[in-house]
């Protein structure tokens, strides 16, 4: 009989598990605990706590930081589902203190402005998962040779527009499949070209797939765009601002959380559309000064 | 539909419920096994299935997507009807008869008589690894725990197959099975067999 005593915790194996879990759900911004509830109440897998949604961030420019740990405190208080923490980019004491938060997974995002200009934090060194952003494979890559517990698309954050999302699970995907089909001579040239170690790329050819789950972040505003990153072959959606910046919150949450899985039922998905109101309004990508998706290395 | 007793391994679709969560790592087992699986999103998948695979994953979040998707009378009235059922982790959540520490709201079948705590061993940096002891089997079985539920107390009518420390970790009622742990992520086909015995 196992002793509990001699139970390992913080390994790869338990880290990549909670990713697991949350395929096929929701993620949601949260930025306070009323609705960290309304999430939880509307079907959300997860929330992400944090003090500004990126539409706001945008909006109010200057330096973002990892939030008031009273604040998370707060929304842990009140939802039993998994929360998730946003710390800088190669900020690891802001990764410490989320994990002494016992935050569920700490998103090292690039909607914060990054703390380090060259090095993203080291991954392995924290019991608590881990989840970067990507623009596309040897990011993707380099995130989990860091030891990456998930990989999201950046798109980008706080716009509302699904387009630049598109483009990164595009080029995440449309590059597995054609490292699939490559022979061992051409994996080689595949690693220099992404950048990224090569005995990742030749587990990829072998494998078809990530060494983690992929999920799709960054401008999903209705249950439509929901869908489209699911059917695209993301595994689950972080929304952002899409839902606490629309008119209705919880019922275009609700509809979010049915079209992420009934995301190949074209009725499910007119019928969960119906009267939510107003979407965010989004932003066209010519006319944003900073891109989020730039950020990180 | 026919007698399911009549139905040989090859025969046999089992289906996993697809609402959300790690519903493709149990496919994937079910496929190695050598056994068709379909993946139940609607009344119309449950009705093509003759077992049900209930994954992990959130259980509030399934608990309203199971209403939403007007499954839960369907799959309740399949289990009273003795459809072999696996609930592991968010999945043996929704099979209990008691939920502790749960959304007032939330849904059990009520399946299996045992009472269930929610995320009891902690958050998820309490997540972890253990080997387990499963009597049939010859050698332990690689258990992963994530946010696990704890089976706080079990009716006379449930048999204990395993434990972790002093926690009952595998337990059984007639068709119903059910794991705290995660064998789909265990690379380990062994568990699955075992309920493809019963069905």
């Amino acid at each position: 009989m196992a002793k509990i005593e001699s139970n390992k915790t913080g390994s790869m194996v338990v880290k990549r598990g909670l990713a697991e879990m949350l395929k096929g759900g929701v993620i949601m911004d949260v930025v306070n605990a009323d609705q960290a509830k309304i999430a939880e109440d509307s079907g959300a897998c997860a929330v992400m706590a944090l003090e500004r949604v990126p539409a706001d961030i945008r909006r109010d420019g200057g330096v973002a930081r990892m939030s008031d740990p009273e604040m998370i405190e707060k929304i842990q208080a009140v939802v039993s589902i998994p929360v998730m923490a946003k710390a800088r980019i190669g900020h690891f004491v802001e990764a410490q203190v989320l994990e002494s938060l016992g935050v569920d997974f700490i998103d090292e995002s690039e909607v914060l402005t990054p703390a380090d200009e060259s090095h993203h934090i080291d991954k392995f060194a924290f019991k608590t998962p881990v989840v970067c952003g990507a623009t596309n494979l040897g990011e993707a890559l380099r995130r989990i040779s860091e030891g990456a517990a998930l990989i999201r698309s950046k798109g980008e954050a706080g716009t509302g527009n699904i387009v630049e999302a598109v483009r990164h699970l595009r080029s995440i995907i449309g590059d597995i499949r054609k490292i699939t089909q490559a022979d061992s001579a051409e994996l080689f040239e595949w690693a220099k070209r992404l950048q990224a170690p090569l005995p990742l790329v030749q587990e990829i050819a072998e494998t078809g797939w990530l060494q983690v789950p992929l999920f799709c972040a960054g401008g999903i505003a209705t249950p439509s765009d929901a869908a489209l990153a699911m059917q695209l072959g993301a595994e689950a959606v972080f929304v952002g601002s899409g839902i606490f910046k629309s008119d209705d919150p919880a019922p275009r949450a609700r509809a979010i959380v049915e079209a992420t899985t009934h995301f190949r039922d074209a009725e499910i998905i007119a019928k969960v559309s119906r009267n939510l109101g107003a979407p965010m309004t989004g932003i066209g990508m010519d006319n944003i000064e900073q891109r989020f998706a730039e950020r990180g290395w | 539909m026919v007698a399911q007793s009549q139905k040989s391994k090859s025969e046999l679709t089992v289906g996993v419920l697809a609402l959300q969560g790690a519903f493709r790592s149990h496919e994937a087992v079910l496929h190695k096994i050598g056994v068709s699986s379909r993946q139940v999103r609607t009344p119309q998948d449950l009705e093509a299935v003759d077992a049900l695979v209930m994954p992990g994953g959130e259980s509030t979040t399934m608990s309203q997507l199971l209403e939403s998707a007007n499954l839960f009378e369907p799959i309740n009235a399949r289990i009273k009807n003795r459809m072999p059922v696996f609930g592991t982790c968010a999945g043996m959540i929704l099979l209990a008869k008691t939920i502790i520490d749960g959304r007032d709201d939330q849904l059990s079948f009520n399946a299996i008589d045992i009472d269930v705590q929610r995320n009891a061993y902690g958050r998820q940096i309490d997540s972890f690894e253990a080997e387990i002891e499963i009597g049939s089997f010859a050698g332990s079985f690689h258990g992963v725990f994530i946010r696990a539920p704890r089976i706080v107390s079990l009716g006379s009518s449930v048999t204990a197959l395993a434990y972790c420390g002093d926690d009952v970790v595998l337990a059984q009622q007639d068709k119903v099975l059910v794991a705290s742990f995660h064998p789909e992520l265990a690379n380990d086909i062994r568990l699955h067999e075992l309920f493809l015995e019963g069905v």
